[in-house]
């Protein structure tokens, strides 16, 4: 019997349609409800690291000012406010949040191909959230070994949390890695295999080219992370020697023989450096379409901006050792990595410039996710450029483990992600809630957040160019800084406060207008995508009613000529319009 | 409109904040200074392109914000366009990257003549072996390191009966004269960073690994670990001095080598109880230390510990700050020790009195000090005994009136902040976590019940 796509053997599905509050809400199969699920559980978790955040900061602006922040506690916040935001933050919300709700809304499928290990991605995400949570909370506190969690020093006296603090974090990381896989494997297999009649994948939004790249990019790495955590595991607990070579540890002998720390680096950067891409393609893929239906024009370069997100997920695995130029790692190396990463910025450059373009000539409406988007043009370029900096080896010697890798960083994989997570939020939030947020309020939530941002890392680089070294608990007296970089840091703190504490107005938003907010139009946007044109706001379970669309188009027909609207959604037949060069045509 | 003009604000603050910053990079101390060059052409093109597409954005949000009756354009793509903005940005990044990996090239590629230094690190200190008349290093190996052997040099390599070890976070160098720093590491990872030199390098146990540099200005340039290596990383500080061929030259012929080390004899403790007679009208005879003289105890203090002391009160390092009333007492006294093995005689005397823990005389909240003690015990260990390794003095059992005093010195920079004093300038950093004066008598509390 020949092949039968899944989109074409809807009424054989079964649907499970949930019957009681608990399978409705709780152990629910339905992606829409499991996104909310790993969504709120993200920005949970987020929120923690920022309050962890916020800690730092005082400790750095007004050193020697806090009795409840120490050496021991500072090294465990800087550690615990990285993982979280990188892995149980970023990753979650983009995948398993964003992933999940507009996989199957977005390639017209009724679920993910696989509901039920859908339901378990999550339960065992929340299980690694716990355990992380758990290490807090254990004899000895969490790991104070930095995000990197490099050995020796991860598990080596001199460091915080070596005990339970540092197992659990690994316990935990392997615990999300088997959760990400379970919904990895289930929006790679749902893309491929349950998009709706018509919906070739060069028709597909960039948003599921985004998501689908990253979730790839996801499973090739994440193993990666998983050995190595394994390995230090057992380095810890039965005293094998992966990573850890002969030393003396503060006048005693551990131990340990032959192993090798920057064997550990190769494998954590194999994972590190993709991770860096599986939080930013999904966010260059929303931001494309939000750019797009804001400004009522077709995104520029579709087929490029595809094969540019293709070119940077492969890219992705042959630049991990820009991280560790300085590493002690054969310096011949840097020849290589130097080159790659700086091949990579072509390809991202495209990116941006298709993003400006698809502002050319558009008819722009600035609504607080438009404001969002276009923030994130300007962070990302910023975040961007820097990267040249350290992705060039020799640069890379000065700056190395300064402020200026801190503020790179945050630039282009904190603040740029976090601007298109708001931004999608808002814009989405009519379709999940049926409800309007309030503009007044999403508006503010953008002045300060942009703002104060740019006003926490834009000096923070400066600081890095004095020589500021990174992961310091204090400066102390020093010759070669002028006394300002403490004002200097001061000023950072203020300004981190102040954008922590500007939050709530995003909180605030969301509970009021889940409350009392207006009802949502079906489609207050007017977009192209087929999530919009849904039976019902909110989507029900099985999305589509009776019959799953069909798709006629890509998503970006805004503007069309000679056609009265200046949208036409994806599943509008192709006769409705005049005719013309149908743009998502090849296949 | 409001957006656009936020827009160019942001573009031109930028510069103006980059024209204006005082926060920039250090004068150049070495030969690096095509670093600066490669920093520099990525400043321009990247500042450049900063500059260009931003502005470009912000005149898109005037000109086409949405108007009434207003429609966008459809323009699915524009191939020419593509490919000029896809060559112009390779051409840029070729520009950035090919004097990056020609400088790249030179740093890989260590000149012949240059010298070797070998640094050391460990938590949370430095120390350098050079390597004598030679020119060679002994053979080390981590599972030899000990007390008596902190490097871990084999005792039968001849190449290392030559080494020359500097017990101290601070190297010399000769200036205009290419060096090549060999960087070992005995415990976990850390990284050897000259602000002033440009170039860093980690260290990596288990291995070696290097980074060199041509000084070409005379000077004292700190010494910073940049990779996380611990609770006190960030008091793991050094100096490197840079002087003239003779200067650098004299001093080297003060450090001793590790065959001069191993033969150190042990101090007569004879000679010393003689010698001590000075001391015991203040510490008493039994050196158990007399309050009201502010003589701390000395009995069971380790022999180290006292003889760095010693050292330090005799060079000025301790007792020569003006507040510092009890030191400035000190210091002609230690004076009055000739030499090396003056010192060691006495110290010898010290260690064979009885070791009777000292009265306690500060009350405070135990379980509060075991909180706070958490972080000390890094270095102190778990029962205060102190650690030779780290550098860490005993506590447990010792004067806590006196240990108070010097928390108070330490916090108040009037201990631990002259140049050469690097132990106590990580001590100084390390006492501000100390807030209150409760915090401190609970944590002594605490240190008295060990």
């Amino acid at each position: 019997m020949s092949y039968v796509a899944i989109a074409d053997r809807d009424h054989e599905q079964e649907h499970h349609d949930p019957q009681t509050f608990i399978t409705k809400y709780v152990w629910s199969q339905d992606h829409k409800v499991i996104a909310i699920q790993y969504g709120c559980t993200a920005i949970f978790v987020g929120l923690i690291a920022l309050g962890l955040s916020a800690m730092m900061r005082l400790q750095l602006g007004f050193p020697d000012t806090f009795s409840f922040i120490n050496p021991e506690n500072y090294y465990q916040f800087i550690t615990m406010h990285g993982m979280i935001m990188v892995i149980y933050l970023l990753t979650a919300l983009f995948l398993g949040g964003f992933g999940n709700y507009l996989i199957p809304l977005m390639i017209g499928s009724r679920d993910m191909v696989f509901p039920y290990l859908n339901m378990l991605s999550y339960w065992v995400y929340l299980l690694s959230v716990l355990i992380l949570l758990a290490s807090f909370f254990v004899p000895g506190g969490s790991t104070g070994a930095g995000w990197t969690l490099y050995p020796p020093q991860a598990i080596m006296q001199g460091t915080p949390g070596i005990d339970m603090g540092i197992i659990l974090m690994l316990a935990s990381l392997g615990v999300f890695i088997v959760a990400f896989t379970m919904g990895g494997l289930n929006y790679v297999t749902t893309v491929l295999q349950a998009r709706c009649k018509g919906m070739t994948l060069m028709r597909m939004p960039l948003s599921i080219w985004g998501i689908f790249m990253a979730t790839i990019l996801g499973l090739l790495a994440f193993p990666a992370l998983l050995v190595s955590a394994i390995m230090m595991m057992l380095d810890k607990t039965l005293m094998t020697s992966f990573f850890m070579p002969a030393i003396s540890s503060m006048g005693a002998d551990p131990g340990y023989t032959g192993g090798s720390p920057i064997l550990f680096q190769h494998l954590f950067w194999f994972f590190g450096h993709p991770e860096v891409y599986i939080v930013a393609l999904p966010a260059f893929g929303i931001v494309s379409d939000l750019l797009s239906t804001h400004a009522r024009k077709n995104i520029f370069g579709y087929r490029m901006m595809v094969w540019a997100i293709i070119a940077i997920g492969g890219l992705s695995f042959i630049v991990w050792a820009h991280h560790m130029y300085v590493s002690g790692m054969n310096p011949y190396f840097g020849f290589f990595f130097a080159t790659t990463t700086l091949i990579i910025a072509v390809p991202t450059a495209i990116k941006v410039y298709n993003w400006v373009l698809t502002l050319w000539e558009g008819n722009i409406h600035l609504r607080t996710p438009m404001l969002f988007a276009i923030g994130f043009i300007f962070t990302f370029i910023h975040g961007g450029l820097t990267g040249l900096f350290l992705g060039n080896v020799t640069i890379d010697l000065p700056l190395s483990d300064t402020y200026f890798v801190v503020a790179h960083f945050h630039m282009v994989m904190g603040v740029s992600p976090i601007l298109v997570v708001f931004g999608a939020i808002y814009h989405w939030w009519p379709k999940i809630t049926g409800k309007m947020y309030n503009e007044t309020l999403g508006k503010w939530h953008f002045w300060m957040t942009f703002l104060g941002t740019y006003a926490i890392y834009l000096p923070m680089h400066y600081l890095g160019f004095a020589g500021v070294p990174r992961r310091y608990f204090a400066m102390g007296n020093t010759d070669f800084l002028p006394e300002s970089a403490q004002d200097l840091n001061a000023w950072i703190t203020v300004s981190a406060l102040f954008v922590a504490a500007t939050q709530i107005l995003f909180f605030i938003n969301v509970f009021i207008t889940l409350r009392n907010g207006k009802k949502a139009d079906p489609n207050p946007w007017h977009a192209n995508s087929l999530e919009w044109q849904t039976p019902d706001t909110p989507p029900r379970h099985g999305n589509w009613g009776h019959d799953l669309p069909e798709c006629h188009r890509w998503a970006y027909d805004y503007s069309v000529p000679g056609y009265d609207d200046d949208y036409i959604p994806q599943n509008v037949p192709a006769n409705v319009a005049p005719a013309g060069r149908d743009h998502g045509g090849e296949h | 409109m409001p957006f656009a003009v936020v827009l160019i604000l942001l573009v031109v603050g930028s510069i103006i904040f980059h024209l204006l910053s005082p926060w920039t990079f250090t004068p150049l101390a070495s030969n690096w200074s095509m670093v600066d060059v490669t920093v520099d052409i990525t400043l321009y093109v990247t500042g450049l392109i900063f500059v260009a597409v931003n502005l470009f954005m912000a005149y898109c949000v005037i000109k086409f914000r949405h108007k009434a009756g207003a429609r966008a354009t459809y323009e699915p793509e524009n191939s020419r366009l593509e490919n000029w903005l896809t060559w112009l940005t390779a051409l840029g990044v070729a520009a950035m990257l090919t004097p990056g990996l020609f400088v790249w090239a030179q740093f890989v590629d260590v000149p012949d003549e240059a010298h070797v230094v070998e640094a050391v690190g460990q938590q949370w200190h430095w120390t350098y072996r050079y390597p004598g008349e030679d020119g060679k290093f002994g053979e080390v190996d981590a599972e030899r390191i000990s007390d008596d052997n902190p490097f871990g040099i084999d005792p039968d390599d001849p190449n290392g009966q030559d080494d020359i070890l500097v017990y101290s976070p601070e190297a010399h160098l000769p200036v205009d004269k290419p060096v090549k720093f060999l960087l070992r590491s005995k415990d976990v990872l850390h990284n050897f960073t000259v602000t002033e030199f440009r170039v860093k390098m980690d260290l990596v146990p288990g291995t070696s690994t290097f980074l060199w540099v041509t000084p070409t200005k005379k000077g004292r340039y700190e010494v910073l670990c940049e990779e996380l290596c611990g609770i006190a990383h960030h008091t793991m500080r050094g100096a490197v001095i840079v002087e003239e061929q003779e200067d650098f030259d004299a001093w080297l012929a003060q450090q001793s080598t590790w065959a001069e080390n191993s033969a150190k004899v042990a101090g007569n403790a004879q000679v010393g109880a003689a010698q001590y007679a000075v001391c015991a009208a203040c510490h008493g005879q039994n050196a158990e230390g007399i309050q009201a003289l502010n003589a701390p105890k000395l009995a069971g203090q380790s022999e180290w510990y006292l003889r760095k002391q010693l050292a330090n009160y005799k060079s000025g390092v301790r007792g020569a700050h003006e507040e510092d009333t009890y030191g400035k007492q000190m210091a002609p006294m230690a004076a009055t020790l000739a030499d090396d093995a003056a010192i060691a005689n006495v110290i010898a005397h010290i260690r064979t009195l009885p070791d009777e823990p000292a009265t306690t005389t500060i009350d405070g909240n135990i379980e509060n000090g075991a909180r706070l003690y958490r972080v000390c015990s890094y270095c102190h260990a778990d029962a205060a005994q102190g650690v030779q390794a780290m550098n860490a003095p005993r506590m447990a059992g010792m004067s806590d009136w006196y240990l108070k005093r010097q928390v108070e010195n330490f916090q108040q920079d009037i201990r631990g902040q002259h140049p050469n004093d690097y132990y106590g300038f990580q001590m100084g950093l390390m006492a501000r976590t100390v807030y209150t004066e409760q915090d401190l008598n609970d944590l002594i509390a605490y240190i008295n019940s060990l």
